[in-house]
């Protein structure tokens, strides 16, 4: 667990190339910092205020100016995650067909709340609006895979998965 | 002299009225022009528009002409040409004068807009005009007044906000006040250039913040305070101290530098609350220093001045009078006056220093400039004293030469104009070889050590001009009385120079007669903005300010031109 809270920025070289080629695909370098952000969360998970700062720096703009994107943008976090992003819809179709339930059931099997890493550093549990996958509600996507049809007997099938895959890693 | 190049007029109308306004002239200022107020919070007219609050919505229309042939189109029904009206409302503050354009603002349309844009912004804003600092120069308050439903069909939970942040050592925040209306933000940004402020979170969230670990702690940081339309941003030194409308408003000049910017002193009952800003698009737009605001705390410093010494002891004020009579007509005096003094008093600093064939000298105060409304010269008039001739080279930071004076025994007696002799370079000696008689406002080495002390008053306490780095007269008036055992400057100087004016009015008709750069001026006809003098005599000089607000070094100037 401790190693995903690491407060220190070490971006991978791969995602620093990244960064400074995105820059080049715009005409004024502030128009890039949508961009460096997710760049950035995709490599460490989240954004620190390290990481505001370091995005400031680069695009020659003020701290407060990034700060102001970051908290305006809700799928920009602030604070590290598990090791997997569970996001349940909750938006009226799968709310209709079970999608809270489908919540509560992860909720139960990782002994853990919404928004908060799991006490095995696993997951964070989190409910998002449409997934824009109706028909087969209630759905959820763990990190970029969607699930279909994830009723509680299945969201209890894909949390064992996950813990199995956990303590192989072990 | 030459005269400003036309701008380029368009006539537009407003609510019926026509006028003829520069090209680009905001509907705000347009409207302005024709005594119609168009209701507007985000808007300001020395920052960027951003038109965030919507509260200035206007109907706009042009002139109708055929798309095919230009012609205009004429309504039969009055005989005029007929004007496409936009259906849906536009913001003021963001449409430029245009010739042709049409603008009503007092259509049922705009009305409800303006309920509309009201409702919202009060949808979330605290009811806490009774314990607000804000009340009676709260933009909201007044709106909602003239532009409001008048009441509330809000039954819903009020977001709950930060109530109190302290954004930096002189400003405090209450976010559930604010309207996002980002005229602080700008102002940071742009004029002060030290962007710290911002919006974070969404929506109803949105709070004005700094960004964590920073704070809002420049020296121009109180004028987001001024600006700001509610009673959000509110000054530490201000706040729950006095209601705005029990105080007297009385306009000023800030001595902090050489700039000079334009004040307004908010004073009740001989005591003074705040210093805040006066617009002078020549001088300090509509800012002013941190600096500048505390300046009034010298009036009731415990160090001031407040009763006439003669040796060490209190003495009446006539024979405090007479005592340094004596010591001047015994000769060998020196007269130092100050950059400090108003041009008045500089004027009776030289009749005295000519009547006694006294040298005079000045002290200068040589800082650091902010570029903005801060200059290197500390001293706020300089230029008065070379205008009224007191001085005709700038003086230096020490009295080296009437040191040297002092030591070869050559001067007896000095009078100082409210400048601290040790500060300005004369030893503890020195000052003991000599008879000092002070003029002064607060207790210094100097007027410990002086014969005769004659307490004075503070700019606060009297009235007189400065002029500033532009060669700008400035006029002063008197915002508090002064404490008792303070005696008006002037009337001192005019008595130790023999002089029969002893007030401003009589001054100034001397003035006028004896300084040919205010031959033709009175007190009574400088107007609040100033007037600019012919600074040609002194192009040479080498003053030490650099560029800062409206002004430009002669040096650069000629460099440029």
């Amino acid at each position: 667990m401790a190693s995903a809270i690491s407060s220190s920025m070490n971006l991978k070289p791969a995602t620093l190339t990244r960064i400074d080629e995105l820059i080049t695909h715009y005409p004024v370098k502030r128009s890039a910092v949508l961009m460096l952000l997710h760049a950035i969360q995709e490599d460490v998970g989240f954004i620190s205020n390290e990481a505001i700062e370091w995005v400031a720096a680069k695009l020659e703009l003020q701290p407060i100016n990034v700060y102001e994107v970051v908290t305006f943008y809700p799928m920009f976090r602030q604070k590290p995650i598990g090791r997997r992003h569970i996001k349940v819809c909750r938006t009226l179709s799968c709310a209709l067909l079970g999608g809270y339930k489908t919540c509560a059931t992860f909720e139960q099997e990782f002994n853990t709340h919404r928004g908060e890493i799991s006490p095995d550093g696993e997951v964070t549990i989190e409910f998002v609006e449409c997934l824009a996958s109706c028909g087969t509600a209630p759905v959820v996507m763990i990190d970029d895979d969607l699930h279909e049809n994830v009723d509680g007997a299945k969201a209890k099938k894909l949390s064992d998965q996950i813990k199995a895959e956990a303590s192989a890693r072990r | 002299m030459i005269a400003p190049p036309k701008p380029d007029l368009v006539t537009v109308n407003i609510d019926g009225k026509e006028i003829a306004v520069p090209k680009g002239t905001n509907a705000i200022e347009a409207a302005r022009l024709v005594g119609v107020d168009v209701p507007y919070y985000c808007y300001h007219p020395k920052l960027t528009i951003v038109g965030n609050c919507r509260m200035c919505l206007i109907e706009i229309g042009m002139p109708a002409v055929d798309p095919a042939t230009k012609a205009p189109i004429m309504d039969p029904a009055t005989g005029k040409q007929k004007i496409n009206w936009i259906p849906r409302p536009q913001i003021g503050c963001a449409t430029n004068a245009s010739p042709g354009l049409h603008i009503r603002t007092q259509t049922p349309q705009i009305k409800d807009c303006r309920e509309g844009v009201m409702e919202f912004l009060l949808v979330n804003h605290p009811l806490d005009c009774p314990i607000c600092d804000q009340a009676g120069e709260c933009k909201l308050q007044e709106q909602s007044t003239g532009y409001g439903r008048g009441y509330s069909r809000y039954i819903e939970q009020k977001n709950v906000k930060p109530k109190r942040t302290q954004l930096g050592p002189r400003v405090m925040l209450d976010d559930e006040r604010c309207i996002l209306c980002s005229r602080c933000i700008r102002f940071s940004k742009e004029i002060a250039k030290d962007d710290v402020l911002g919006f974070i979170d969404r929506g109803s969230y949105s709070t004005l913040t700094c960004y964590p670990g920073k704070k809002l702690e420049n020296n121009y940081s109180l004028n987001t305070v001024d600006i700001c339309p509610v009673g959000a941003l509110t000054s530490t030194d201000f706040r729950f101290k006095m209601r705005v409308w029990f105080l007297k408003q009385t306009n000023s000049i800030d001595t902090e530098s050489s700039v000079g910017a334009n004040t307004v002193v908010w004073s009740r009952e001989g005591q003074i609350y705040r210093i805040t800003p006066r617009q002078n698009d020549g001088v300090n737009d509509t800012w002013m220093a941190d600096s500048g605001r505390e300046l009034y705390k010298q009036v009731k410093a415990d160090t001031r001045l407040v009763s006439t010494t003669l040796d060490g002891r209190a003495a009446p004020l006539d024979a405090a009078l007479k005592a340094a009579a004596d010591l001047l007509a015994a000769g060998s005096v020196a007269v130092v006056g100050s950059g400090r003094s108003s041009v008045e008093e500089q004027f009776l600093t030289k009749k005295l220093a000519a009547a006694l064939k006294a040298p005079a000298y000045l002290v200068s105060r040589v800082g650091e400039g902010d570029q903005l409304l801060i200059s290197a010269d500390k001293n706020p008039n300089i230029r008065g004293a070379l205008v009224t001739g007191l001085i005709a080279t700038l003086p230096a930071a020490k009295l080296a030469e009437l040191a040297a004076h002092i030591d070869a025994g050559r001067i007896k007696t000095v009078v100082s104009v409210g400048e601290d002799l040790a500060v300005a370079g004369l030893t503890a000696a020195q000052l003991a070889k000599v008879a000092v008689v002070y003029l002064g406002t607060h207790a210094n080495a100097t007027s410990a050590a002086a014969r005769v002390v004659i307490p004075t008053l503070t700019v606060f306490e009297k009235g007189g001009t400065f002029v500033n780095q532009q060669f700008r007269l400035q006029k002063f008036a008197k915002a508090v009385p002064g404490p008792a055992g303070a005696t008006d400057d002037l009337a001192v100087l005019a008595k130790l120079a023999k002089v029969a004016a002893t007030d401003l009015a009589s001054v100034w008709t001397l003035l006028a007669a004896e300084v040919p750069a205010l031959g033709t001026m009175s007190f009574a006809n400088i107007p609040d903005t100033g007037l600019l003098l012919d600074a040609t005599p002194f192009a040479g000089l080498p003053f030490v300010e650099g560029e800062s607000l409206h002004y430009q070094p002669a040096a650069k100037v000629a460099a440029t031109a």
